[in-house]
């Protein structure tokens, strides 16, 4: 009888998330683009509605949170499109070790490779839009605990559409409604900060939304891959 | 359970229940719809402080309340498609997609037709009202994910899993968006129904709306189960039992002689499914 060799699923993970790195660090400027386009989508809304630093600093918050939606939106395709053009998701399907741990890993490394640069550039977004200070760290917190939800969320509406020829805007079709609730809460987060009210209730449920979306989006993403790779 | 049920994973077995069903939800349908609209659009009384206008709830609330319900049995018909592989709860779920949406639709559209002489706007960004666009840009989803792949397997497993998706994420919406406005009133119907000592409409009101809200009900249903009966015969249109039941029959096809006999009994039954 044949028997898979044992394989160990930390040794998978951690090989998987070291290959998706290296693969990341070729193809620098896929990672750039959805950083760039943050930037000027934030800098559009200054020019939009006037540089008024009262009205700026009101929706600030909005802003920062819509534009990181859409910019994300963007990127997320490469999380399993490379793979599956090669065939590579195939043999990750085939892997000997469940397709949720595997399909977390490339989540992880997603979440690194996209919103790390956002966390670190939103500072700079907080100062465009004359975001009041006191605001700045929940704000970072809301960035800090919310994209983990749009990777992993994200997963599933990409393990979907991988297949298609012409997701993209399906892929935001499909995704955006789904995050709504995220919007409302991190924005809310961020206004109680200005205001000068604690902002542990709305920052509670986005974490509450991440503990859910890790746990659950796996299942869903490893269904959605059954399906486009078949 | 699942004696009962596993029959009606073969499409043909589906087709003759919702055949035999459909009479039983049309009839009444069409009945009670024209009962209820006449009696909520002309013999109940006008509310004191909204006047006429008011009547629009007679189609307002059947259509908000059946929007939601009707999403969640499309996803239950998904889970059934992925977890049991039937292929009739993949073609019910593409049945009552459309109708969810048009019921999603009609409520947001009377809704603002109903907002402009009352609330003197024809939109506001109102939990209810935000809630239910969530709901149609849902709906749209899971069309739109269905259309854009070209295999309709592969489509209704898709579109299965992102109804699934969405209904865990409904009242994650639902709350998310009462928490961050409300303008809306509460649902009436239910108080009136909860509370009968202190209703919040008057009976003269009520049962016409209780009446309205079954008739779209059953115009609803009736609408899946006619949609559904067209998909599968076109699913299934190569079938010797299709061909039959629509009367066809194919030279070479040597059940052709015995099914000819058939379809004389079919075809008086046969027209309203095309």
């Amino acid at each position: 009888m044949l028997k898979a060799n044992s394989v160990s699923q930390w040794a998978v993970v951690k090989q998987l998330i070291r290959r998706d790195l290296r693969v990341a660090s070729r193809q620098r400027s896929d990672l750039l683009n959805p950083l760039i386009f943050l930037l000027i989508v934030v800098s559009l809304f200054p020019l939009g509605v006037g540089p008024g630093p009262d009205i700026l600093g009101r929706i600030a918050p909005g802003v920062i949170w819509v534009s990181a939606l859409l910019s994300s939106m963007l990127g997320l395709e490469r999380l399993f499109r490379d793979d599956f053009r090669d065939g590579a998701l195939e043999q990750m399907l085939l892997l000997p070790v469940p397709v949720e741990i595997s399909v977390f890993a490339k989540i992880l490394v997603h979440w690194l490779l996209t919103a790390v640069p956002v966390l670190l550039i939103t500072p700079l977004l907080a100062l465009l839009l004359n975001l009041p200070l006191q605001a700045w760290g929940v704000l970072w917190l809301t960035l800090l605990l919310g994209t983990p939800v749009l990777s992993a969320a994200g997963a599933i509406g990409v393990a979907l559409t991988v297949s298609l020829n012409k997701g993209g805007a399906l892929l935001s079709l499909l995704l955006l409604p789904l995050l709504i609730p995220l919007l409302i809460f991190a924005t809310a987060a961020v206004e109680a900060a200005v205001a000068g009210i604690s902002p542990a209730g709305p920052l509670a449920l986005i974490g509450a939304f991440m503990v859910i979306s890790l746990t659950l989006a796996p299942f869903a993403v490893k269904a959605g891959l059954r399906v486009s790779v078949n | 359970m699942w004696r009962w049920l596993h029959p009606y994973a073969k499409p043909e077995a589906t087709f003759s229940l919702s055949q035999k069903l459909l009479p039983w939800f049309a009839i009444p349908a069409v009945v009670l719809t024209l009962i209820g609209l006449v009696w909520g659009l002309a013999f109940a009384p006008p509310d004191y402080q909204q006047g006429e206008s008011y009547r629009i709830i007679f189609v307002h609330v059947p259509a908000a309340m059946w929007a939601m319900a009707f999403y969640v049995g499309m996803a239950i018909m998904g889970l059934i498609a992925l977890v049991w592989q039937i292929r009739s709860a993949e073609l019910a779920l593409l049945a009552i997609a459309p109708v969810g949406a048009v019921l999603t639709f009609i409520s947001l559209f009377t809704g603002a037709l109903w907002g402009q002489p009352m609330w003197g706007t024809w939109w506001v960004w109102d939990a209810r009202l935000t809630a239910q666009l969530i709901l149609l840009f849902l709906y749209l989803g899971v069309m739109a994910i269905y259309v854009a792949f070209e295999d309709e397997r592969a489509g209704a497993k898709a579109a299965s899993i992102l109804a699934i998706v969405g209904v865990i994420n409904i009242p994650i919406i639902h709350y998310s968006v009462y928490w961050w406005n409300t303008l809306h009133q509460q649902s009436t119907v239910t108080r009136a129904i909860t509370r009968l000592e202190a209703p919040s409409i008057a009976p003269e009101m009520l049962w016409p709306l209780l009446l309205n809200i079954f008739a779209m009900l059953l115009l609803s249903a009736t609408l899946v189960l006619m949609r559904l009966n067209n998909e599968i015969l076109r699913r299934e249109i190569h079938r010797p039992w299709a061909l039959a039941y629509l009367g066809i029959s194919l030279p070479s096809n040597e059940a052709s002689a015995e099914n000819s006999a058939q379809q004389d009994s079919k075809a008086a039954g046969g027209k309203h499914a095309i």
